[in-house]
Parts: C-alpha cells; sequence; structure tokens
C-alpha cells in the first residue's frame, strides 16, 4: 500500500524538481510556459498525495474488498469535460472554414485554424476518447476479473498523468509547438511523459488481470488489452526524435523522406485501428451485454472477430500513402488488407447488433441501447466505406478531399461518439447507483439532435468532397485545368454552412447529455427514486483465500 | 539488408502469421471448448456490485 503512494510521489518528484530545472534554463518561450505549467501541476499533485496519505492515519485505501470505482467516475467527468471542449473547437473551426473573414483575427494568433484543427482532433481522439477509454477499462477489468484494480496509487498516476499529458499537448497546440505528424503532434517531453503514463496504464492493466479470480479473460479484455500494448509500440517508434536542445521545444525525427511518411501513417491508421476501433469494441463487448441483459451473440465469433482483427489492421496504413513515393508493392499491400478487414469489421458489428436477440423491444424502450446500436451502424458504414477509399482508383478522387473528413466523422461522431455516450450514460447510472438516468426524455432529445447532426455533417461533406474531387480533376478542350483553386473553395460554401450546423446540432445534444449527467449523479428526476444512503459498504468482493 | 528482410516477411513471416492465426482459430472453433465460451458470453451478467440483488 504505502509502496505505490511512495514510488508516485518519487516518480512525480523526479518530473517537479526535473521541470523547474528545464523552466530556469528554458531556450525558448514556449519550452518555459511548459516547463512551469508542468511543475506547478505536478507541485500541486504532490502537495495533494502529501496531505491525502497524511490523513489516512492507518486505513488502508485500496481495500481489496471494493472496487476502485472513484477513479472511473473521475474519468466520466474529465471524458464528458473534454468531448464538450473538443466539439466546441470543432464547431468554432467549421465557423471558420465557412466565414474566414468573420472568424479570423489577425493578433491574436493562437485562434488561427492552423493551431485550433489539431487542438480538436487531440481533444475529441485523445482527451474525450481516451478519458473513455482509460475509465471503461478500469471499471470493465474490475469486474470481469472480479478483483480490485492492482497498483494502490498507480491507476491514479495513469488518470491524471494522462490528462496531465492532454493540458502540454492542448497547450502547445495553441502556443504553436507541433512536430506536423497527425495525431503525434506533440513534442518530444510531452511523447517522453506519456511514455512513462502509458507503461503504468499496461502495468496496471496487466496486474488486474494477473490477480483475477475468474479463470477466463473475458474478450472485453484482449481488446482493452491490444488497444495498449499496439498503442504504446505505435507511439514509441513513430516519435523517435532527437531534441534540439534537451531545455528547447524543438526536436528532429529520426527518420526521414518516405520512411518518414510511412511511419507516420502506420501509426496514424493503427491509432484509428487500435485506440479508435478495438478500445471502443471493449466497450461494445461489454457495456451491450450488461445494458440490454442479453449474452454476447457469439463468444465463438468474438475470439475470430479479435484475432482476425489484429492481424490484419496493422498492414492497412499504407493506404494513406497512395500515388506517393512509396513502392507500389507497399500500397498495394495496405490497400488488400484493407479490403480484407472488412470482414472482422462486419463480424463484429454483426456480433454487436445480435446480442440484442430477444430483447429487439429495447431499441424503442430504451434509447441508450439504441444509441449504442446506431453507432455499430455507424461502424458498419465507416468499415465498408474506409476499404472502398483504400482502393487506388477510388482513392484518385476521394484523397485530400472532403469526402475523407465526411468519412472520418461518420466514423468518430457515428461510431465512437454513440459507443462512448452509451457507456457514460450506463456509467453514470450505475456508479452513483440510481435506479435511472434523471430524465429518459432528455436522452431521446439527445440522440436526435445528434443523429439528424451526423446526416447533416457527413452528407455535405459528400457532396462537397465528390464536387471537389470531380473539379480538380476536370481539364478543358485545350488540355488546361478547367477551375481555379478558389472555384473549388468557393463551390462548397453551401455545404460548410450545412456542416457547421451539423456539428452545433451535435455539439447541442452533448450539452443536453452533460446536463442529463449531473442531475443522475446529483439523484433528482427519475434518478431519485430510492431511498439516499450511506454509501453502501457491503464488500463486492470475497476476501482472498 | 532490405532484401534480406522482405525475403524473410514474405516466405516465412506470412507462413508464421498465418500458423499463429490459424492456432487461435484453432483453439475458437475446438467442440471442447464449447460449454466454456456459452459461459464466458454470460459473464457481464453475472458480475454483482455493491447493492445490487
Amino acid at each position: 500500500m504505502a509502496g505505490s503512494i511512495a514510488g508516485v510521489a518519487t516518480l512525480v518528484g523526479i518530473a517537479c524538481l526535473g521541470s523547474l530545472l528545464i523552466a530556469a534554463n528554458a531556450i525558448d518561450p514556449m519550452m518555459e510556459a511548459h516547463a512551469w505549467i508542468f511543475f506547478f501541476l505536478t507541485a500541486f499533485a504532490l502537495l495533494s498525495i502529501g496531505i491525502w496519505a497524511g490523513g489516512l492515519t492507518g486505513r488502508n485505501p485500496f481495500d481489496e474488498s471494493f472496487y476502485e470505482d472513484t477513479i472511473v467516475k473521475f474519468g466520466v467527468a474529465a471524458a464528458m469535460f473534454w468531448g464538450i471542449a473538443g466539439f466546441l473547437v470543432g464547431v468554432i473551426i467549421a465557423l471558420q472554414l465557412t466565414w474566414p473573414n468573420i472568424f479570423y483575427f489577425p493578433d491574436l494568433g493562437w485562434t488561427n485554424f492552423g493551431r485550433l484543427r489539431p487542438l480538436h482532433t487531440s481533444a475529441v481522439i485523445f482527451a474525450f476518447g481516451g478519458n473513455v477509454l482509460i475509465a471503461t477499462s478500469f471499471y470493465v477489468v474490475q469486474r470481469t476479473s472480479r478483483t480490485r484494480i492492482a497498483g494502490g496509487l498507480w491507476p491514479w498516476f495513469v488518470f491524471w498523468g494522462y490528462n496531465l499529458f492532454i493540458v502540454i499537448a492542448g497547450t502547445g497546440y495553441l502556443m504553436g509547438v507541433t512536430q506536423s505528424k497527425e495525431y503525434a503532434e506533440p513534442e518530444w517531453y510531452a511523447d517522453l511523459w506519456l511514455t512513462i503514463v502509458w507503461v503504468a496504464y499496461l502495468l496496471v492493466f496487466l496486474g488486474t488481470l494477473w490477480k483475477r479470480k475468474e479463470p477466463h479473460i473475458y474478450v472485453a479484455n484482449w481488446f482493452y488489452l491490444s488497444f495498449i500494448v499496439t498503442i504504446a509500440m505505435l507511439h514509441i517508434v513513430n516519435n523517435l526524435s532527437i531534441p534540439v536542445n534537451l531545455s528547447g521545444s524543438k526536436s528532429y525525427q529520426l527518420f526521414s523522406g518516405v520512411q518518414d511518411a510511412l511511419t507516420q501513417w502506420w501509426y496514424g491508421h493503427n491509432a484509428v485501428g487500435f485506440f479508435l476501433t478495438t478500445g471502443f469494441l471493449a466497450i461494445m463487448y461489454y457495456f451491450i451485454p450488461k445494458r440490454a441483459q442479453r449474452p454476447v451473440y457469439s463468444y465463438r465469433l468474438s475470439i475470430v472477430h479479435f484475432w482476425s482483427l489484429i492481424f490484419i489492421y496493422i498492414w492497412a496504413g499504407p493506404h494513406h500513402l497512395h500515388y506517393t513515393a512509396l513502392p507500389q508493392w507497399a500500397q498495394t499491400l495496405g490497400m488488400t488488407f484493407s479490403i480484407m478487414l472488412w470482414m472482422p469489421s462486419w463480424g463484429g458489428m454483426i456480433n454487436g447488433v445480435m446480442t440484442l436477440s430477444g430483447a429487439w423491444d429495447k431499441l424503442r424502450t430504451d434509447p441508450v441501447v439504441r444509441m449504442m446500436v446506431v453507432s455499430l451502424a455507424f461502424y458498419g458504414m465507416s468499415t465498408f466505406e474506409g476499404p472502398l477509399m483504400s482502393v487506388r482508383a477510388v482513392n484518385a478522387l476521394s484523397h485530400y478531399t472532403e469526402w475523407g473528413i465526411a468519412h472520418v466523422h461518420s466514423g468518430s461522431l457515428g461510431w465512437v461518439g454513440f459507443i462512448s455516450f452509451g457507456a457514460l450514460y450506463c456509467l453514470t447510472q450505475w456508479l452513483w447507483k440510481r435506479p435511472a438516468l434523471y430524465s429518459k426524455s432528455l436522452v431521446e432529445w439527445h440522440f436526435w439532435l445528434a443523429t439528424i447532426g451526423i446526416v447533416f455533417y457527413i452528407v455535405a461533406l459528400y457532396f462537397a468532397g465528390i464536387i471537389e474531387g470531380l473539379m480538380w480533376r476536370a481539364y478543358n478542350e485545350y488540355g488546361f485545368l478547367e477551375y481555379s483553386f478558389i472555384e473549388t473553395v468557393d463551390a462548397k460554401h453551401i455545404n460548410y454552412m450545412i456542416r457547421t450546423v451539423g456539428g452545433g446540432l451535435y455539439l447541442t445534444g452533448a450539452l443536453i447529455m452533460a446536463y442529463n449527467l449531473v442531475r443522475t449523479a446529483l439523484g433528482h428526476g427519475e434518478a431519485a427514486d430510492v431511498a439516499v444512503t450511506e454509501p453502501n459498504r457491503t464488500p463486492a468482493l470475497q476476501p482472498a483465500e | 539488408m532490405y532484401e534480406t528482410l522482405s525475403h524473410f516477411a514474405q516466405t516465412w513471416g506470412l507462413a508464421l502469421f498465418v500458423a499463429m492465426f490459424a492456432v487461435a482459430l484453432v483453439y475458437a472453433l475446438w467442440p471442447t471448448n464449447k460449454t466454456k465460451f456459452r459461459e464466458a458470453a454470460y459473464l457481464p451478467l453475472e458480475d454483482k456490485d455493491p447493492g445490487d440483488e
């Protein structure tokens, strides 16, 4: 018990002193700002650990007969906060693209589209999605292993350490700190910190599996594990770089040219595969059966689903580099594996949807179940579209156009967003032990606003993308390009407006959800049926033999 | 170096991965595992929280 507290305090203390040293010697203002942020937050963490540990007076905070649920509650709150922040920035940059003259502030460099766009992508993927994954993985691994999470204070280090990384990454984008790699923009020092956090995450997860009381490792845990292990590998290899100065924010990549490009898209596509897919499939395999009170449709299929998905996904990255300096055989390999990926994707989708066998009425009666099943419909759509777009001839039309943006948003808003919302609704109700959510009709509002928002968003950008792609390749009778670039931009103006409305609807839905979750946690409305009792201290777990 | 690695990847590497995947497939479909997997499918429904009846 004391070991993990001392261990975390030592590590945070080293980080605190190290950042003070860097702050004193910083050679650029961005590094100085980041070192101070790091210093103050780690100092605050040390102080908090000290006060908290001092107040324990012999009580064991890591009692093995209880699940650690407080950390999951923090994760739910963090996910909701970052989700709204990320969706809001998305709407702002959509407005900037639609009315660039109105939403352009030359005196405020940090509001520039180029700074805000990575803030949006990282906020929704890593801040929102990452917190959903950490929270749900801690919840699921404890319950399916029937044991408390391992590592004492280390899970808390993972949670706060990860969110510290998010703060460093986000403020870095606003200040213009970037290594210019899609989804891997944070510079070397943020990457090193995330590596430490991620290794701790892996050890906490493995430690929990190691001391499990249930002999079988449930399939959701396999999906979580593949997410954690693969992200560790991708993150380390794609961020191999040499800092110019240990007190400066700039670094240079180890790889160059086409090797760097292939490493980047091996990382980039597998971030989609192992962050945005396997992690959220783990959510599907736990939360849909649990919410619908039906067993997994085919457990055998889930095993085949898992192994085929991870064996195939890892090779699909080169489809991002069609018609580049990448050798043709590598492009074809990426395309072939992307097409093969259709099978496990749809196998998994069918397995999730069919889990509702015998409980189809819940689609009508429980909007949370409906949300999770619609997320699978979007998963099916975008995993059909992805292989299609990876075909070289289709890619010739779709690449670099709004079609790509439509595709990723059908996957992220529809699949990742909806399955996360479903899990957050479930977790809030279960963790705060409420008989129901505060308001079911507000869930209906959220569901329909968000669904209509996505449809507006993706249909507008499919139109924009195909129009744009066709205009780019149109020649006149003399063999010159038919359209100037600005004409292709002008052609999508109306679509940009519709996209902004769609994004606004999606954000509105999320705000309604946040309100609903807060009222549920407080036990208002339909969540208030049972008498409020003291926190139940009945042991959840059998004492260790 | 490149030649050696790509030759290995396209021959023995491929064979190794196919074999590994085949093992996973056999495990999933092995008849005696059937009851184990049927029970595992109910795993999320059986975990109880403090206070659950």
